[in-house]
């Protein structure tokens, strides 16, 4: 038996240990905030923390991860409340908002590093999640207007 | 108790609810229907609207919503003649049937098809209230007035909130359409002011509301191999090796049912039933593993040998033939070109077929029990899948349910109900609730591609530098008269009726591919063409390219019908061109080496817009577009413009994508699998993007398309400027050129 710890909860996985950590969330653990683009590795839709670090769930095998600190968006804040969730909703980014799970995670971990990230930050850090809705010039704005908020709570 | 008045052409239902509340619907009566086509739903209404006694709002949204934001937008619109501030307003997905109407999302017509209608629905519940006070108080209806969810009578300055007018308003005859009084748009609160969308929330806090996340007691988890060829067969298969495999339930093969005819149009109404082999397990991840075991020979049938190399060859071919069809004809082309002194210029295009590839994979789950379907989809055509799922069952429509529920992107692909034919299909067979998720690999092999094509033209200028004749040979796809699904050309496509010698022609060639629609259909390829080939001419004759555009705009059309362009008013372009150009500093600024502007317009889906891009080229043929310039025209109002701003610029970057996207055959089957092969615009790549609307005193029409097909062309346009390298075959990496 695996012990998973997400969103800091330890979560018993009995499951093969093969199956890619995106799976074990989403159909074994109720966690669907976590979605399925492409399977690859290539669209970001997936995107989780591991002790911190982004990863793509959907190449990441529940045993790679049964170490580590998995943070899923559900554990970013369940009410909504986190600056990057917040700064989401204010400007209004999602349009289908499938990929905004993804964008968001990998939002919070650019930002956890460089709290007051460049347009090329941004670019480096937002480049691997896809959005097939382009809301990309707002996700770009909401990182901003996030980074500016966390800084004034300080 | 219902009441209903029925002298109306569009009519209200006026119910009361149990504890003292009313519901309010709008209805129109059935068109008289031609005799030769299917019957149509008898009502449509365009959204409900129920007060509480507690006061609560509750408006229902009708139309499904795959990312383009109507369930915010449309009850917007009601909530506005309601007279009711926005926060008090809950918004809930209707159910599907024929009695909600038509519940099509697509074509962006959600906005203009219930502009109309939605605002009466707000006044005429306004109205119900407002005489429900006025006999409560025993004062004339017009000395009430109404704000924020509540009647005031000024003088004795008495107020009731419309909770506890609700059921005394149930109880009255519904206002004649003639004494409504829609609002004065100066005194709107909520049309025109940016809104977030309704379901934000549940977004970013990653709730289940994505058809991917449905979930059922008892259900199990399927994936669908499908034949890779259209038509194909299965010869055998491992299918015991693969049963026996960890979690696996039931693994069998669909007989595929062929559609019922092959061109056009086809889909909406039955989008047949492709051969496969379902394996259905207790986890999804089970069902996929088992699959990759699997091992099967396809009789491939008469498309096993299609080629996407010979089909650009037989296109070449079939342009240097005399055209199948002549679309249409004025002037004397041959004449304009052999004129002396005529400028001729010509140009072949060719765009490939392209997949929707929506970010959420193709899904749906399904019921199927004692002779009922229930359905979780987030179709775009709920109602004819509804059709489709009743007529591949053989059960009637009354015993199919669908529940719509939100989309991961549409495009135009949740137009098309296969995978809920599938995965009906599927539960029937295994008895129990089953929920089908393709691969990415099954979503861009599977598709319902954006039509591929070739465009031969030919145009000649006058010594004065104008435009004097137009020819267009269009190599498609298709049989006889008829194209391939969304695949054909308009020959009332602009400049048609501009161009004194005019003509279009078509050839066609067979495809076994389903083609489909794919945001702003046809416009998508043809706006490309269109404004890129416009752009060749305007060098040749030695014009801005801008200034060449209007002056064909100045023309006066032609006086035949059809003949402005797909109805195309040239003053509302040329408007919207002319700020465009100012926005953008067009032929103002100072650029770079290596950088330059381009421009293009279209008229598509009732929208007039017209862009500028600028963009660097380096010299290893890297494009960098560092910004784009939108100015549209969509009539008197913007209801939401947050979301207005966010589709068009939405589908700019969609467009910039189509730049760097191709499907191609080979042996019948698609190459391309996953996003790594068919790209989209990534953060890096995507520019600022600056919007502007401009008003104009027309019905407000639909943003979900026609932002579009402009970005194309201008950006092709600017490549041209900066390396004198015309762009006539996407993608662009054909020719060397690609996203930096
Ligand atoms: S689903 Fe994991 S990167 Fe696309
Ligand atoms: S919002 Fe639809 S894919 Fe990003």
């Amino acid at each position: 038996m695996i012990n998973l710890t997400i969103n800091g909860k330890s979560h018993p996985f009995g499951g093969d240990p093969e199956m890619p950590l995106l799976w074990a969330l989403r159909d074994e653990l109720d966690l669907k905030g976590t979605k399925f683009g492409c399977g690859i590795g290539t669209c970001g839709a997936c995107t989780v923390h591991v002790d911190g670090e982004p990863k793509r769930a959907c190449v990441t095998k529940v045993s790679d991860a049964a170490e580590g600190s998995i943070t899923t968006v559900e554990g970013i804040s369940t009410d909504g409340s986190h600056p990057v969730q917040q700064a989401w909703i204010e400007l209004d980014v999602p349009q289908c908002g499938y990929c905004q799970g993804g964008q968001i995670m990998s939002a919070c971990s650019l930002l956890e590093k460089k709290p007051q990230p460049t347009d090329a930050d941004i670019d480096s850090a937002m480049n691997g999640v896809l959005c097939r809705c382009g809301t990309y010039p707002r996700i770009r704005a909401a990182i901003h207007h996030a980074a500016k908020a966390m800084q004034a709570s300080k | 108790m219902t009441k209903t008045d029925p002298n109306r052409r569009s009519f209200l239902r006026l119910t009361a609810l149990a504890g003292g509340g009313l519901m309010l619907g709008l209805y129109s009566k059935a068109k008289a229907q031609a005799p030769n086509r299917p019957a149509r739903a008898p009502l449509a209404p365009s959204d409900f609207v129920t007060i509480a006694s507690n006061g609560k709002v509750t408006i229902a949204a009708c139309n499904p919503d795959v990312g383009q934001g109507v369930l915010t937008s449309l009850p917007m619109i009601v909530a506005e003649e309601l007279d009711v501030d926005w926060k008090d307003v809950q918004i809930v997905r209707s159910g599907v049937g024929r009695k909600f109407g038509s519940q099509l999302t697509g074509g962006s017509t959600a906005t203009p098809s219930n502009w109309e209608p939605l605002r009466r629905v707000g006044a005429s519940a306004r109205a119900l209230l407002v005489s429900a006070a006025a006999q409560t108080w025993n004062v004339p209806v017009e000395e009430c007035s109404t704000a924020s969810g509540r009647v005031h009578h000024k003088a004795s300055q008495r107020s009731l909130g419309y909770g506890e007018l609700a059921s005394k308003a149930a109880s009255l005859p519904l206002p004649d359409a003639s004494s409504l009084t829609l609002k004065d748009p100066k005194d709107y609160k909520i049309i025109g002011k940016s809104t977030i969308g309704v379901e934000n929330l549940d977004i970013v806090t990653g709730k289940p509301i994505f058809g991917i996340d449905l979930a059922l007691p008892g259900m199990l988890h399927a994936v669908f191999h499908k034949t890779p060829v259209m038509g194909g067969k299965v010869a055998s298969a491992n299918l015991d090796e693969v049963k026996a495999m960890k979690g696996v339930k039931h693994v069998f093969v669909i007989e595929g049912r062929p559609m019922p005819s092959t061109y056009p149009n086809y889909l909406f109404q039955d989008p047949g039933l492709e051969t496969g082999i379902a394996i259905v397990a207790d986890s999804w991840w089970a069902a996929q593993s088992a699959r990759r075991k699997l091992v099967v020979e396809w009789e491939p049938g008469q498309w096993g040998t299609q080629d996407s190399a010979a089909n650009v060859a037989k296109a070449e071919e079939l342009s240097k033939l005399p055209p199948a069809r002549n679309l249409r004809s004025e002037g004397d082309v041959e004449a304009a070109f052999a004129q002396s002194g005529a400028k001729v210029v010509e140009g072949a295009y060719h765009f490939p077929f392209i997949a929707h590839a929506t970010m959420e994979p193709q899904t749906c789950t399904a019921h199927f029990k004692d002779g009922k379907a229930e359905i979780w989809s987030a179709t775009q055509f709920p109602q004819p899948g509804l059709r489709a799922i009743a007529g591949l069952m053989s059960i009637p429509e009354e015993n199919v349910t669908i529940n719509m529920v939100r989309g991961g992107g549409g495009f135009g692909r949740r137009a098309y109900n296969d995978v809920m034919c599938e995965a009906v299909w599927i539960s029937k067979a295994v008895g129990a609730p089953v929920k089908l998720v393709w691969t990415r690999e099954d979503d861009i092999q599977h598709d319902y591609y954006r039509c591929g094509g070739f465009q031969y033209l030919k145009g000649a200028i006058d010594p004065n530098g104008k435009l004097i004749a137009w020819r267009d040979h269009f190599v498609g796809y298709g049989e006889g008269e008829a194209f391939a699904h969304d695949g054909g050309f308009s020959p009332s496509e602009f400049p048609a009726g501009f161009v004194p010698n005019f003509a279009v022609h078509s050839s066609v060639m067979p495809l076994g591919l389903k083609t489909g629609a794919l945001r702003a259909p046809y416009s998508n390829s043809a706006a490309w063409v269109i404004q890129s080939f416009l752009d060749e001419l305007a060098h040749a004759a030695g014009k801005d390219p801008v200034q060449f555009r209007l002056e064909l705009l100045e023309r006066t059309p032609s006086p035949s019908p059809q003949a402005r362009g797909r109805g195309m008013d040239p003053a509302r372009m040329r408007r919207a061109i002319e700020l465009v150009a100012e926005k953008s500093g067009w032929g103002k600024r100072q650029l770079p080496k290596g950088t330059a502007l381009g421009a293009a317009f279209h008229y598509s889906h009732g929208g007039y817009i017209a862009e500028v891009a600028e963009v660097t080229v380096a010299a290893n043929k890297k494009v960098k577009v560092n910004k784009v310039w939108v100015v549209g025209d969509v009539g008197s109002h913007i209801v939401n413009p947050s979301g207005a701003e966010n589709q068009v610029q939405g589908s700019v970057v969609d467009g910039l994508s189509e730049l760097i996207q191709e499907i191609t055959l080979r042996e019948g089957r698609v190459v391309q699998t996953n996003y790594h092969n068919h790209p989209m615009l990534r953060m890096a790549q995507a520019p600022p993007i600056d919007v502007q609307f401009l008003a104009s005193p027309n019905t407000p029409s639909g943003l979900g398309e026609p932002a579009l097909p402009p970005i194309l062309p201008a950006v092709c346009n600017a490549i041209f400027a900066v390396t004198g390298e015309r762009i006539r075959t996407l993608p662009m990496t054909k020719q060397g050129f690609s996203f930096a």
